[in-house]
């Protein structure tokens, strides 16, 4: 698949001191949902505005569509729009005026029409006389999404798009940027929200520290990461796990119902057949046992925990 | 050249304008008024005749000048720094504009809001005293091309302030002294000689006796110093600004 974002070896530091991206890569392919995950001052941000040009970075190579975002900034930054994390906007002009503003800033000659489509797309259609002061905190959302698809850019990054949004919103959200990846845009998000990743993307990269600690396709970096989890419900109630038992590292959950015990899929003997003999020899009856796979969220904390310990993945 | 985003910054600047229409036309035509009935008639008529031409008259091209300058530095600073205030200044630098296009963009519509104010002024004038233009077209001239400088002059203002104090330091602690110290309200031959040398420090100078040369063919200096005062002003704003902007000085980190 063509990759149509290029990061090498990009390395920014604010005020000379603080290392905000160190010695990144990454590659984003075309048509991809991208889910950048990491914790608070990660560089997420930093990122993707060192991409869209807002920000100077201090080493490295950035390339959008083969081009160079230094050398070529006029072509690059054309084919990318961005929605801020914060609702920034200028309070006292009206949705249309402000959307096509956007438009005429990325030099495209003015397509009412087109801008008329993206309005109602994004329900804000009845709103577009409206005051940008006017408007709720999730129509100020889709407005800032309405402005960053004006130019009708090949590549969106949406920094934090579902923060403090309601549940509502949230999924709407993602229902606009599924269509969009049908149209072709490939979208890059971050995201405190595993299951936002969970959902919608295709693959998922994890920053901390300014590095990219690991890359993967969202469904294959569970399966190669993530434990699954094995739940015993039983019979009688039990207040500790039997000594016999302490090998396998188990808890007790569900006021004492039920035992979980966490397993590798990936290792040769998973232990189970071990365990639910055991569990027979101490008397204790199954009355039902369920699986699961760990979540991304558990993936991310144990990688961030690895990345603490200096555990950097390629 | 990106003219769809120049044109998008030119027009969205003047919808500012637009919005504010009666504080901003309204404004100078009030302070114009007040300083014809002080200067030019309560105090004015007390005053002998300066090169020829009455004190009324005299006062015009500095007054002009006075309003100008001011409006073409708060109109210009205000239009970039707003942007920075707010946040929305992530929208100009992802667009692919460079940065002389964002600066003609927001200079040219400040410059253009200071021209018509500029207008308003000398109609204003027109019914109070007999205006008399010897040069209209030096004197278009002289207006356009301070108005571009100080427009300029405004936007460095704008990228290098951070907050509203800094704002309004540099147009209330150097632009007013030196535009009233300027010549105009006075001729410097009215001054000693010891602030007479002292006035030629002063660039404002430069402009008022320009621009009051196209009005009556005096000044206290020739034409040509004063254009080459003034010109030696634009590129050295232009510059120190391109090239601060590119640099991100005060916009991208």
């Amino acid at each position: 698949m063509n990759q149509i974002i290029k990061i090498d070896n990009v390395s920014k530091f604010y005020n000379r001191k603080l290392k905000a991206l160190d010695e990144l890569n990454l590659n984003i392919d075309e048509g991809e949902i991208f889910a950048l995950l990491g914790p608070n001052g990660a560089g997420k941000s930093t990122l993707i505005n060192t991409i869209c040009g807002i920000l100077n970075f201090d080493s490295g190579t950035i390339k959008v569509n083969d081009l160079d975002i230094i050398k070529n900034y006029r072509q690059t930054r054309s084919l990318i729009g961005i929605v801020p994390q914060e609702l920034n906007l200028e309070a006292f002009e009206t949705v249309w005026n402000n959307v096509n503003y956007s438009r005429g800033l990325y030099g495209k000659s003015p397509n009412h029409k087109y801008i008329k489509s993206l309005l109602k797309e994004l329900s804000l259609w009845d709103k577009k006389d409206s005051k940008l002061r006017e408007l709720s905190g999730g129509m100020k959302r889709r407005v800032l999404i309405a402005k960053a698809l004006s130019h009708e850019p090949k590549v969106l990054f949406l920094d934090e798009p579902t923060a403090s949004v309601d549940v509502e919103l949230r999924k709407d959200m993602w229902k606009v940027v599924k269509r969009l990846k049908q149209k072709g845009v490939t979208i890059i998000l971050t995201t405190h929200y595993i299951e936002e990743a969970e959902e919608i993307a295709d693959r998922v990269g994890i920053i901390n520290n300014g590095k990219i600690i690991i890359v993967d396709e969202k469904s294959r970096l569970i399966k190669k990461l993530g434990q699954k989890i094995l739940k015993i419900e039983i019979n009688s109630k039990i207040d500790r796990i039997p000594k016999s038992l302490e090998i396998y590292n188990l808890q007790i959950s569900n006021k004492g119902k039920t035992i979980i015990y966490f397993y590798d899929t990936k290792s040769e003997r998973t232990g189970i057949t071990a365990l639910l003999s055991e569990l027979k020899n101490n008397g204790i009856q199954l009355k039902d046992i369920t699986t699961e796979q760990s979540s991304l969220e558990s993936i991310f904390l144990n990688l961030l925990k690895e990345s603490k310990n200096e555990l950097v993945r390629p | 050249m990106n003219w769809y985003g120049l044109k998008a910054i030119y027009y969205h600047e003047m919808d500012r304008m637009r919005r504010t229409l009666f504080q901003s036309l309204i404004s100078p035509i009030i302070s114009t008024s007040l300083y014809f009935v002080v200067f030019g008639s309560a105090i004015g008529s007390r005053i002998t005749e300066i090169n020829g031409v009455s004190y009324g008259s005299f006062i015009v091209p500095g007054m002009i000048m006075l309003t100008i300058l001011t409006q073409s530095i708060s109109n210009a600073s205000f239009g970039i720094f707003f942007p920075k205030f707010t946040n929305t200044v992530y929208e100009l630098l992802a667009a692919p504009l460079s940065s002389f296009e964002i600066i003609i963009g927001f200079v040219g519509a400040a410059a253009t809001k200071s021209l018509i104010i500029g207008c308003i002024i000398i109609a204003t004038a027109g019914i109070f005293v007999d205006l008399n233009i010897e040069h209209p077209f030096i004197m278009i001239f002289f207006l356009v091309l301070t108005s571009v400088t100080f427009a300029l002059f405004g936007f460095m203002i704008g990228i290098w302030a951070d907050n509203f104090e800094k704002l309004q330091l540099i147009p209330i602690l150097i632009i007013t002294p030196l535009v009233f110290l300027g010549g105009s309200f006075y001729s410097i031959d009215m001054l000693p000689e010891f602030w007479q040398k002292v006035s030629l420090l002063n660039p404002v100078l430069y402009l008022v006796s320009g621009f009051r040369w196209s009005f009556y063919e005096i000044a206290d200096v020739s034409i040509f110093t004063s254009l080459i005062t003034i010109f030696f002003f634009l590129f050295s704003c232009l510059a120190i600004i391109i090239y601060s902007f590119s640099k991100g000085y005060k916009i991208k980190n």
